[in-house]
């Protein structure tokens, strides 16, 4: 060992002078250290952005995040009145919450301090101001990088628009197994879609059926709730899309696709193994449903299983009601419905075809025949403006041209009349389908497309055709004005020429009710050769007496009054359901057959 | 004859690290008989680990070694990316060896200021959990937590490096250099420590290979350089100059100087890494979909570093699930830690023991998992 020297202790004495690294004992509660600004200190939770998904629950690898229902959060479509509330007797501080907070409601500040002698104290609810309700810097924050949720759409492959335009052939193309898959692993699985979904199918469960690769579990979720899902999973509106939570900062889950793709990944004849229909008991009472539509179909499935015989009463040669001409084929194939009507069908239920009720058989006759009718007759007569001009025979109703054309199509009819310019009046999904099947339709005939499509809302945006409709026809070549509305038909010796129209200041007046205001000065012509008015649709209430119409109410919107149940008010025998109580779209349609299936049983037992 | 009493070493115990007990038994001043205890932390880390998502297991894993927590995350991201064939981005792998080299430094100025407990040296440990502090400092700034990090995740880190840290590495390396001499003046030329530790508590070479001894262990015992970063380069180890020191003669001296010199070897990759270190992205996906669907591809793999007590490695396996099937640990201070401890520990003194704890390099949760 070296020998020191003598005043080799005396070097200590230069530590007299540094600055120490300790924090002083009184500055610890006074003036605690700053922390980093990445620090992941005490939650934050901004309440009107946070929607109650439960996420962050999900991931908390600790569960120490619990959500609780408070009274003081309105329970409304796309959010729960839940929130989040932490135990920091078990938070690991990882911020995992944090980086999947679907809202960016979630936080960290830089506080790290909370002294409490009772266990019980650390239970906190965050709110925007800390869980102290002091104001403390922000801490750790989400970016790009620390993302942990799934923002982008695994794409779905359409047909170009080159090769679609002039063919039937379906547009989507489907997703396959690995995409189907990936698509499903974008879920977070907190139900918000279910509440809105007017069926509240088991949406969550679905798409964790997919992602674990089971997909005959996956069919008996959909048929559970809703009994048309190969249709539903092509055309539904898909309003649990526009809610889904992963929207709120990306692209929602494609939930309608992934309902598709088990329905086309289920082969038909394993339907009646996996679902495994029970009939629950023999009831022994007959039910007579008018429409083959949606509604119908379903309120048939759903009381066959449970026991009636049912009868469904169709005017047309095929059931399906809007499903056979207000889907067209590029959308919805004639296979895909089939899919779904068979196995209804499979049931045992009675379709009686080409019989309108109200003209080949009454209602009362029904009324005689059976203990409960279901009417579910829909909106089928197409509206049309009395404009200067609208007599003129090649001036139609959307219905009519879009029965016509799908029957075309599906090699059932005649060829209808194919316009070289055809002007669509309207800007709603039937005005889409028109324009989308005539462009379809005149490349084949011609080569060549010209459809207009006119609408009064003022953007393209406003019109309330879905956004893959406007998008889709734009590619295919559907020409659209907004901001338009009709003013004359023009007619010269007696053939059609070409329709004038007026540019839209206003729709609504200032007490909100439809009064569209025009500048009188700014208008267009537009040649066509046929004009199709897509303004809207009205019930057909022939089978209805004029006695019983006394005894019921019928709407100003011409819709029947039903009670929860379903059951037409002034006629208990009667239950409606579909676009004649509610509507406008399937799956509404759908879920008013389930409901009054539900409400017809609690009825025929007397309960 | 004297009398046989039984002594506890731990859990508490200023000489033990971690939740661990070692039961003596002794005559007079010499330990005839040891019995180590783990089991004080109950956690079960490995079974844990199979109940929990792949991410959330972030959470969970730091945990397996407080005073070196990363390489746990290191090891973890490793394995998944090699199942998961995952690229991970050239910036992400420099950020990586700057966690792994400042957890390695910290981990070293512990141990090294630590012997302070056992000798009775508490300027020791004062000075170095001080200068640990540090660089916690820096580890707060970057990763937003002191101790447990979770920022090494699968694919990459979990965010790049906030702005201007590289200058707050810089000075710090800078003062770390400057201050090394006087740890050296204060432990390593301390006449006190000396007679403790040198030509006490030996480790032969053939107990080495008896146990499988990694790290400063083998290093010390057998002169040869046998360390993960240069025998199986993980991060970007082989771009990166820097030396292993090792000796023939494996004292508790040798062994506290080796992480000294260890020290020394990290500032020196640290300020190359700080000089290479590209621009770029941090992450790559380890799977489509949320972090609660995340998937890794069947298979099994073993990973493993070299963290400051030697070989640390998880041998994974999946099934293609949502969760690990299985992850067992090799804890780099299971050899010595346990097999060591009852073997080799009985014939020293009482007073050595908790040294032999400290300079063998025993990390009572790594056996404990």
């Amino acid at each position: 060992m070296a020998k020191k020297s003598f005043f080799s202790p005396a070097r200590a004495w230069k530590y007299l002078t540094k600055k120490p690294v300790t924090i002083e004992l009184s500055d610890i509660f006074d003036k605690p250290r700053e922390a980093a600004d990445r620090y992941r200190g005490f939650h934050t939770n901004d309440w009107d952005k946070c929607i109650g998904c439960g996420t962050c629950s999900k991931v908390c690898p600790t569960d120490a995040i619990v959500m609780t229902e408070f009274s003081e959060v309105p329970d409304e479509e796309g959010s729960k009145p839940e929130r989040p509330v932490i135990d920091y007797g078990r938070c690991s501080f990882c911020g995992l919450c944090v980086d999947i907070c679907t809202t960016n409601s979630l936080g960290m500040t830089k506080e790290y301090i909370h002294i409490d002698p009772d266990p019980n104290h650390f239970f906190f609810v965050p709110r925007e101001d800390g869980i102290h309700e002091v104001e403390y810097p922000e801490g750790y924050k989400r970016d790009d990088v620390s993302e942990l949720l799934d923002l982008e759409r695994v794409e779905m492959e359409h047909l170009p628009a080159e090769e679609r335009k002039d063919s039937f052939i379906e547009i989507v193309k489907g997703f396959s197994t690995e995409q189907a898959k990936q698509e499903a692993a974008r879920c977070v699985d907190c139900g918000i879609c279910t509440k809105t979904c007017p069926a509240h199918m088991d949406i969550p469960d679905y798409i964790r059926d997919i992602y674990n690769d089971d997909l005959n579990k996956g069919l008996e979720d959909l048929y559970r709730t809703n009994p048309l899902p190969a249709v539903c999973g092509r055309m539904c509106t898909h309003k649990c899309e526009t809610v889904c939570t992963i929207g709120e900062r990306g692209e929602a889950v494609s939930i309608r696709w992934l309902k598709r793709y088990i329905v086309d990944n289920v082969p038909q004849e394993n339907y009646k193994e996996i679902l495994e229909p029970e009939i629950i008991k023999h009831a022994n009472k007959k039910v007579a449903i008018i429409g083959g539509g949606p509604a119908g179909l379903s309120a048939a499935y759903y009381l066959s299983l449970m026991g009636y015989e049912i009868t469904i009463y169709e005017e047309k040669s095929r059931m399906g009601g809007v499903l056979n001409y207000g889907g067209p084929s590029y959308r919805l194939p004639d296979a895909a419905f089939e899919q779904d009507l068979n196995y209804i069908k499979s049931l045992g239920v009675e379709f009686k075809n080409n019989t309108k009720v109200g003209k080949d058989i009454s209602l009362e006759e029904l009324k005689e025949n059976f203990d409960v009718v279901f009417a579910s007759t829909g909106f089928t007569k197409g509206k049309m403006i009395p404009l200067p001009g609208a007599e003129h025979e090649k001036v139609i109703p959307a219905m009519d041209i879009l029965e016509e054309m799908k029957d075309y199509v599906r090699g059932e009819g005649e060829k209808p009349f194919i316009p070289e310019r055809l002007v669509v009046i309207g800007g709603g999904n039937v005005a889409m389908d028109v324009a989308r099947s005539m462009v379809r339709l005149q490349n084949i005939e011609y080569g060549k497309s010209e459809v207009h499509v006119l609408a009064l809302e003022m953007s393209l945006d406003q019109m309330p055709a879905d956004i893959d409709e406007k998008e889709e026809g734009g590619e295919e070549g559907v020409i659209f004005h907004p901001g338009y509305g009709p003013e004359e038909i023009i007619v010269e010796n007696g053939e059609l020429k070409s329709v004038r129209f007026k540019k839209v200041l206003s729709i609504f007046d200032e007490d909100g009710k439809f009064n569209p205001k025009y500048d009188e000065n700014e208008k267009i012509e537009v040649e066509a050769d046929l004009v199709v008015q897509s303004i809207g649709q009205a019930p057909d209430y022939v089978y209805l007496s004029e006695d019983l119409k006394e005894k019921i109410n019928i709407t100003r919107r011409g819709q029947l009054e039903i009670n929860e149940q379903g059951q037409v008010k002034g006629a208990p025998w009667l239950f409606a359901g579909g676009d004649i109580v509610n509507g406008p779209d399937i799956i509404h349609g759908i879920a008013d057959g389930h409901d009054a299936a539900r409400g017809i049983d609690k009825y025929l037992m007397g309960r | 004859m004297a009398k046989e009493l039984k002594l506890y070493l731990g859990p508490n115990h200023p000489g033990m690290h971690g939740n661990f007990s070692v039961h003596m038994y002794v005559e007079g001043d010499k330990i005839i008989k040891t019995r180590p205890l783990p089991g004080m932390l109950h956690r079960g880390f490995e079974k844990l680990m199979e109940r929990r998502l792949w991410m959330n297991n972030l959470a969970l894993i730091p945990r397996i070694c407080v005073p070196e927590p990363d390489i746990n995350e290191m090891v973890y991201a490793m394995g998944i990316e090699a199942l998961g064939n995952i690229e991970v981005p050239e910036r992400a792998h420099w950020i990586r060896m700057i966690i792994l080299e400042l957890a390695r430094i910290s981990s070293h100025l512990m141990s090294l200021g630590g012997i302070g407990g056992p000798t009775g040296l508490y300027t020791g440990p004062n000075w170095a959990i001080a200068d640990r502090d540090l660089i916690l400092d820096i580890f707060e700034e970057i990763t937003g937590a002191r101790v447990y990090h979770m920022y090494i995740v699968p694919g990459g880190v979990r965010k790049d490096l906030p702005e201007g840290i590289e200058k707050k590495i810089i000075e710090y390396l800078d003062y770390l250099e400057n201050r090394m001499p006087e740890y050296e003046e204060l432990i390593l030329k301390n006449p006190m420590i000396q007679k403790r530790t040198k030509d006490e508590i030996m480790l032969p070479e053939e107990v080495v290979w008896e146990l499988g001894v990694t790290g400063i262990g083998m290093r010390s015992a057998t002169g040869k350089p046998y360390d993960i970063r240069k025998v199986d380069p993980y991060a970007r180890y082989d771009q990166v100059e820097f030396d292993v020191p090792t000796a023939t003669y494996s004292d508790a001296y040798t062994r506290l100087s080796i992480k000294y010199q260890e020290i020394l070897q990290s500032i020196r990759i640290l300020r190359q890494v700080i000089d290479k270190m590209p621009e770029g992205e941090v992450r790559a996906r380890i799977s489509r979909g949320s972090a609660l669907r995340w998937k890794v591809p069947a298979g099994q793999v073993y990973s493993h570093i070299e963290c400051t007590r030697g070989e640390y490695g998880y041998y994974m396996v999946s099934d293609g699930g949502d969760k690990p099937y299985r992850i067992a640990v090799r804890g780099a201070s299971y050899p010595q830690g346990l097999l060591g401890v009852e073997k080799y520990l009985p014939g020293h003194r009482i007073e050595d023991a908790a040294i032999w704890l400290d300079t063998m390099g025993v990390c009572a949760p790594e056996i404990d998992r």
